[in-house]
């Protein structure tokens, strides 16, 4: 002890400089906010690469669950963009009527069942009343063109009739001309890919390459893109233009799709087939 | 003859800061030189005092330097460390029982030993004062020519003053 006293007496100019140059270093970090926030941060950088670093494993659990909220997300934006694309300018455009300016919403679903081997194709997702669905509803693809609409509903589940189904018809124009036509899949061709516009009036000029959106006349939406023309002209035996077209849509990797939800869809039924009461 | 050393050393504290915090601060060459002379009052301290009274003095002084120039704490660690290397260097380059000087300036030591002194002191001073004010590595190039400039300024003040009051007679 008395040999480590002599020590530090020998030397205590070191000593004494190692301690008032703590103290200083001290009030100097302590006292001024630029050396503060930067010792902070160097601190915070290390620590937020171990972070990092731990969470990738965490991350990827949870994948699956942001995907679903992001889908959620989509949807909601997507929502949105239509009401701002739907606004009817012919309207009294001082009253502003989101109740009926928005007459579609979407509901993102994911597809828990899919087929596209078959001839009549069925998929089922994840949505059933409890959401909303209802049989009849549209369905679309997030990414670009349609799917098919809702077939039977259960409460937490429901199936579609996919494109890829013999009693399929979709009511879709030609977008250059608006020309209307009917998209159904089938009849010796069973290409997942491929599709058929059917019933084009004789006078109409279809050109390789054209795209095909849907006409909003039937469930779905005006203007969902559903593909491009690849061949004009196929024969057929009735009075009609009949032509092939690639679809945008890939049924095989279909995990979430849209159910569109349509507020005027009872209204315009009800109007169109009014209920005879001697029936 | 011991408190004739005290008064002079208290008013050239005051002198020094005085110069230091009214004049110098506000003079520098484009943010690049700015003197620092009021370490001269460090350097000047005489010698046979203990260790810790020197500490006491370096970080006070500081203090007072960091008190006007809003850098808590930068000017003090700065004049530690000057401290330390005063009793270092004098402790290397003089025999301390055969010191027979009041104080180590320029009309005691002469103009080699306290210009090395001077300038040693004066190096570490800056070199610390700088780096813990921009306290990061990036702009490092920057930091050692403020400091180099700032130290060329400062010493020549310093030993600028030191002519000035060149004591002829005493060596």
């Amino acid at each position: 002890m008395r040999n480590l006293w002599i020590f530090i007496s020998r030397y205590n100019a070191f000593f004494l400089f190692i301690i008032f140059f703590t103290i200083g270093v001290f009030l100097t970090v302590k006292n001024n906010a630029y050396q503060r926030s930067a010792t902070l941060n160097s601190t915070n950088e290390i620590v937020g690469t171990a972070y990092e670093r731990l969470n990738v494993f965490k991350r990827y659990m949870n994948l699956g669950m942001v995907n679903d909220s992001l889908a959620a997300e989509n949807a909601k934006l997507k929502t949105q963009l239509l009401r701002v694309t739907t606004v009817d300018s012919a309207k009294n455009v001082t009253v502003i009527d989101t109740v009926t300016n928005q007459q579609y919403t979407y509901l993102p679903a994911k597809v828990v069942k899919n087929s596209v081997t078959l001839r009549n194709n069925v998929m089922t997702v994840n949505k059933g009343t409890v959401d909303g669905i209802e049989t009849g509803m549209a369905v679309i693809s997030p990414q670009k063109g349609v799917v098919g609409f809702i077939r039977d509903v259960s409460a937490h589940l429901a199936t579609i009739q996919s494109l890829l189904h013999k009693d399929t018809k979709i009511s879709v124009v030609i977008k250059k001309n608006n020309a209307l036509g009917s998209l159904v899949w089938g009849d010796n061709n069973f290409d997942i890919r491929k599709a058929f516009i059917k019933e084009v009036p004789n006078h109409i000029k279809m050109n390789v390459g054209d795209t095909v959106v849907t006409s909003g006349l039937a469930k779905f939406p005006a203007g969902i893109l559903v593909g491009k023309l690849s061949k004009t002209n196929v024969a057929t035996n009735d009075n009609f233009l009949s032509a092939e077209l690639n679809l945008f849509n890939d049924f095989s990797t279909l995990q979430y799709v849209y159910i569109v939800k349509d507020k005027l869809a009872k209204e315009q039924q009800t109007l169109e087939n009014p209920v005879k009461p001697n029936e | 003859m011991n408190s004739r050393i005290i008064i002079i050393n208290i008013i050239r504290w005051f002198l020094l800061l005085f110069v230091q915090i009214f004049l110098l601060k506000n003079m520098g060459f484009y943010d690049l030189s700015t003197p620092f002379i009021y370490v001269l009052f460090l350097l000047l301290l005489p010698f046979g005092m203990p260790n810790i009274l020197l500490y006491l003095l370096a970080f006070g002084t500081g203090l007072t330097m960091d008190a006007f120039y809003d850098t808590m704490g930068v000017h003090a660690t700065a004049c530690v460390v000057l401290a330390f290397v005063r009793i270092s260097f004098i402790s290397i380059s003089l025999n301390k029982d055969a010191i027979d000087d009041p104080e180590p300036s320029l009309s005691y030591m002469g103009f080699q030993w306290f210009s090395l002194y001077a300038f040693l002191c004066v190096l570490t001073h800056h070199l610390v004062l700088f780096f813990l004010e921009t306290f990061r590595l990036t702009e490092i190039g920057y930091t050692l020519m403020r400091c180099g400039l700032s130290c060329i300024f400062t010493l020549l003040i310093i030993l600028l003053v030191e002519f000035i009051f060149y004591k002829r007679t005493s060596r």
